[in-house]
């Protein structure tokens, strides 16, 4: 005769406390050590552009969300003069040691010879001035006062056209050593402009002598200083700070 | 007689402790971009009192010189922040938990009782059926803290293409401040928060783990809420 199975006694309440405990608390356990795996892994992960590559994707995808929502119409705040600050602040020399007093802004065209431009011909073009809250990726900003050629009105002075149907324009200082890329529609907004004035004078050597980028829709970091050649391009161009960590697209 | 009382419904338990790593982790990186900034103090009349933050705690965290990793952190889990965020007010209105969590008309005063109770400094406990008035209140709070951290951090992210936003905050530099003291009342709840967690004892943390309590009935049932609930926290 075969015996028949041992019935399984019902669980007390005892029993049932401890169990849904252990089983709740081993899973939260569980799932803790499986994060803080993934956040070890995470930060030591090899670096893309100075960073991690999984954080460099996050930043890709980011810049993809807001170039994509991007809209030229959105302008930033405006201000008087009389609030525009008297001592602009200056944070960063490089690009800026040698100053050759040959100066000319080099223009490589998508067919045909590099645009050698001169100040004086920059100065002929109509001027715009951009009173604008200067914000620093480090997080300060200052309201400043900007003066020069809308990029826009260079591109269609100089018939640069071919150019600016590009995805982007790469700046360079003529000795190459700062240099950085822009979206084309951030450049072709209407705020961003090859400054050669601030509060109404020709720029000082620490701001960019004889001419800057001035791009309210960008951090300062993209500000480039000392224009020495602009070039157009399909791919992004190298940046200097986003090679070191940084959001390329830096999209205020 | 022991009794299992269901208390936090799974979703929540997930909301709460997928919350917990990852507002640390906003907490943190967020850290690693204010010190490349660090302005804010407390004065009293010319003298600096507290300076946002002594050097020691910058040292001991490893705090300076990682903006650029901060910011990349910040920028990829405030997308995981905002969804869990998102998912648990949605959850609580859909099933109808918001009820025992946002404040009644006379929560207001209640939770000056339950402050005088938790001080020991009345001796009957408040009547309160889920959460007390002051936990009401705390509960309810944090979710609008959470909703301006992500609005003064939307406003600083993007001042220009969400001027509007900016514009509503009261400016750049006001929305970094908004954004930064909403920073220090999390702190300031996570310490009231642990110190009440650990007063109310296992029952009520196991409420958060596992999803119920114990309850000791007496035979014959007559229900009490206070005598027989522990204290929530």
């Amino acid at each position: 005769m075969s015996k028949t199975p041992k019935k399984k006694e019902p669980l007390t309440i005892e029993q049932k406390i401890t169990r849904r405990t252990l089983l709740s608390l081993g899973t939260l356990i569980a799932l803790d050590v499986i994060g803080i795996g993934i956040w070890k892994v995470l930060r030591k992960e090899s670096y893309k552009d100075g960073v991690q590559k999984t954080l460099r994707k996050g930043l890709d995808v980011n810049e993809r969300i807001f170039s994509t929502t991007f809209s030229e119409g959105r302008k930033a705040k405006e201000y008087s003069i009389a609030e525009a600050a008297k001592n602009v602040r200056v944070n960063g020399h490089v690009g800026l040691d040698k100053q050759n007093e040959d100066w000319t802004l080099q223009v490589m065209r998508t067919q045909g010879e590099p645009l050698s431009i001169t100040l004086d011909q920059l100065k002929a073009l109509p001027k715009t001035e951009v009173i604008f809250d200067f914000k620093c990726i480090e997080g300060w900003s200052q309201v400043s006062h900007w003066g020069g050629v809308r990029f826009s009105d260079f591109v269609k002075a100089f018939d640069l056209t071919a150019g600016s149907a590009m995805n982007y324009v790469g700046l360079q200082t003529p000795d190459k050593q700062y240099y950085v890329g822009i979206d084309m529609p951030s450049a072709m907004q209407e705020q961003t402009i090859l400054a050669y004035e601030v509060n109404g004078a020709p720029l000082p050597p620490e701001h960019g002598y004889p001419l800057r980028l001035i791009i309210p829709v960008k951090y300062g970091i993209k500000h480039l200083k000392r224009i020495g050649t602009i070039f157009f391009s399909n791919d992004k161009p190298a940046d200097y700070w986003a090679e070191r960590g940084y959001d390329y697209f830096s999209g205020l | 007689m022991k009794r299992i009382i269901p208390k936090h419904h799974l979703a929540i338990r997930w909301f709460h402790w997928i919350n917990f790593p990852m507002l640390t982790i906003m907490i943190w990186s967020g850290l690693l971009i204010y010190w490349a900034h660090d302005v804010y103090h407390i004065n009293i009349g010319k003298a600096t009192v507290f300076k946002f933050f002594p050097k020691g705690l910058y040292t001991s965290l490893g705090i300076p010189h990682h903006l650029a990793e901060g910011m990349a952190y910040h920028f990829l889990f405030m997308w995981a922040f905002i969804l869990n965020g998102l998912l648990y007010v949605l959850y609580t209105l859909v099933s109808g938990e918001w009820r025992h969590l946002w404040p009644e008309r006379t929560s207001f005063r209640e939770a000056w009782q339950v402050v005088l109770y938790d001080l020991h400094l009345r001796k009957e406990q408040p009547s309160f059926d889920k959460y007390n008035a002051a936990q009401r209140i705390a509960y309810t709070a944090i979710i609008f803290m959470g909703m301006g951290s992500v609005i003064t951090g939307f406003a600083i992210y993007k001042p220009v293409q969400l001027n509007w936003l900016c514009a509503l905050c009261g400016g750049y530099e006001a929305a970094r401040l908004e954004h930064f003291i909403l920073v220090i009342g999390y702190c300031l709840f996570f310490l009231v928060h642990i110190f009440q967690v650990i007063k109310t004892g296992w029952n009520n943390f196991r409420g958060m783990v596992a999803g119920f309590e114990v309850v000791n009935e007496p035979d014959q049932l007559t229900t009490t809420t206070n005598d027989t609930h522990e204290q929530n926290a």
